[in-house]
């Protein structure tokens, strides 16, 4: 039943760039963008709690795979050069800076966007001597649409098998407890790295599909650092401890930042810095983590009204 | 050497010469003690005696800076805590450490997994019952581990440690904090440990406990052994009771 739920939806969902205009597609994509950002975010950082903000590194090395490769290879293989670039950097971080823990892996996320970011715009001048460069591509909007929507599929496929697995468990306890998790025989390391880069991956992914939609870009766009804070910020509206939690956070913020931006363009940073911090203060469990106190609290009035 | 990795003489757990410092401070020094299969081994010592230490050196917490230790003749020291306990070595906590966010179930399973077992499914499930059966939460099996009571955190977490399905077990004052009553029961449970083939180096100060259960005891003063032997003349010796109460000049 659940099955020919989810495959309704999904159908609905492919149909949407037949039905929807310009603006209504535009606005989808950049919907299904963030629900894989933040769902292959919450993937790693859910149960391990390592807040990342390297989610735009990956991003926009994804981005800039397409740039460099997108005009001389055929589509797929770009994809694959991306995924695997994404993956390569990923575990070279991983096994670098997963000792880290609590605030300073969040600071060295951050500060590992921004070195990359510095790092191609000195490629750029230096090197090409070009400081943005443009991206025709023959992909439709329709179809990347249609590819991220794939991508959403996957990641959340992969999170489902992921929590029935072995290695599910290995992160929870190591979110829990990581001294525990070493002495009850998980080898931590390799399995937050395993982890981290799988997320980084479609990170990769999500930043190559969404590259054509951009035309130009340089590397302030690329690798923009507002992208990594959203997405966070989505996760933890969501709720990143549920494999749908993010999601629930990506569609309401990803409509509210579309209007702040539209109806409020030269005050949009200080808006979306006060939504932030109301999240943060009001539902610091999320959406889901409301829902479930509310159910909570329903069961223990019935069990009340029962005796 | 590869020949002794089998030789059933050899003491279960061995440990040699075992040094560390933390900085100026020597933790531990020369420390060496043995436990044969099947024995309970009490480790004594007044606070900040090394005890803890020398657990966190067995069990891999702590890399040693000399010394060996040995499990069935084959070398564990300075190994990665997750190898020693898949070697069959596993442990508790002098500050109790659950899971708290997840169930009593999912803590057992979380040693059944990664263990030396690996257990998985459906198997685990039921192996999962049998643990909390034993450790005398039955019905506690969904409640999150975090809502226990600090002897139920405490039976939890024995039941997590024997999940890995050790040889030796260290139990670092697990016996601390119960009642008269929890006590014996506990005792009665720690002696059914051994009787199902499970060696025993436990830290504690509980003195009925270490009379009724060790076969033997290793005190330790200021990170060096100062006795060993059987408990009751262990606990008459005069370098035992300078350590834990000082001397008569002092």
């Amino acid at each position: 039943m659940k099955i020919v739920a989810a495959l309704a939806l999904l159908g609905g969902l492919a149909c949407v760039p037949v039905l929807v205009g310009g603006y209504g597609l535009s606005l989808a994509i950049n919907i299904l963008n963030y629900s894989v950002l933040a769902t292959a975010w919450a993937l790693f950082s859910g149960p391990t709690r390592y807040v990342s903000l390297a989610t735009v590194a990956f991003f926009g090395i994804g981005a800039y795979v397409v740039a460099v490769f997108g005009e001389a290879l055929a589509w797929p293989l770009v994809l694959l050069i991306a995924l695997a670039i994404g993956l390569a950097i990923a575990m070279l971080v991983g096994f670098s800076t997963l000792r880290l823990s609590g605030v300073y892996f969040v600071i060295f996320t951050f500060g590992l966007a921004e070195l990359i970011r510095q790092l191609v715009t000195w490629y750029e001048a230096n090197v090409t001597r070009t400081l943005g460069r443009y991206i025709f591509l023959d992909i439709t909007t329709a179809q990347i649409y249609w590819q991220l929507l794939a991508l959403l599929v996957l990641v959340l496929a992969i999170g489902l098998l992921l929590r029935r697995s072995r290695l599910g468990l290995a992160l929870r306890v190591i979110g829990d407890d990581e001294t525990v998790a070493r002495h009850v025989g998980i080898d931590t390391t390799m399995a937050k790295v395993a982890l981290f880069a799988l997320s980084a991956a479609f990170m990769t992914l999500a930043g190559a599909v969404m590259a054509p939609r951009w035309t130009y870009i340089d590397p302030a766009i690329a690798f923009n650092p507002v992208v990594s804070f959203q997405v966070l910020i989505m996760a933890l509206l969501g709720g990143a401890h549920r494999l749908h939690g993010p999601i629930l956070g990506v569609v309401p913020l990803a409509l509210l930042f579309e209007y702040l931006l539209a109806r409020f363009p030269n005050h949009f940073s200080i808006l979306m810095g006060l939504a932030f911090m109301l999240i943060v203060y009001a539902i610091p469990r999320g959406i889901t983590g409301l829902f479930e106190q509310g159910l909570e609290k329903l069961v223990l009035w019935r069990a009340r009204r029962a005796t | 050497m590869a020949g002794e990795a089998g030789d059933m003489t050899a003491p279960l757990l061995k440990v040699e010469n075992l040094s560390r410092r933390f900085g100026g401070l020597v933790a531990v020094e020369s420390m060496s003690l043995e436990l044969g299969a099947g024995e309970i081994v009490g480790l004594l010592g007044p606070n900040g005696s090394g005890k803890t230490t020398v657990l966190n050196l067995i069990s891999g917490a702590l890399k040693p800076d000399a010394g060996g230790v040995f499990l069935r003749g084959r070398s564990i020291a300075g190994l990665a805590p997750h190898k020693i306990a898949r070697a069959g070595l596993a442990r508790t906590f002098q500050l109790v450490r659950v899971l708290g966010s997840m169930s009593c179930a999912e803590n057992v399973l979380a040693g059944l997994a990664f263990g030396t077992r690996r257990a998985w499914g459906a198997a685990a499930e039921r192996e999962v019952e049998g643990l909390l059966i034993r450790v005398g939460l039955a019905a506690r099996t969904v409640t999150p581990a975090a809502d226990l009571t600090y002897i139920d955190q405490k039976r939890l977490e024995l039941a997590r440690a024997l999940a890995l399905g050790p040889e030796v077990l260290l139990l670092d004052e697990w016996l601390a904090g119960l009642n008269p009553t929890e006590l014996g029961l506990a005792i009665d449970l720690v002696r059914g440990l051994r009787a199902d083939g499970v060696s025993i180096l436990m830290v504690e100060h509980v003195m009925d406990a270490i009379r009724s259960l060790c076969d033997r005891c290793v005190v330790m003063n200021a990170g060096r052994k100062i006795a060993e032997g059987p408990p009751n003349s262990v606990l008459a010796d005069k370098a035992v009771v300078e350590a834990y109460l000082g001397t008569d000049d002092a």
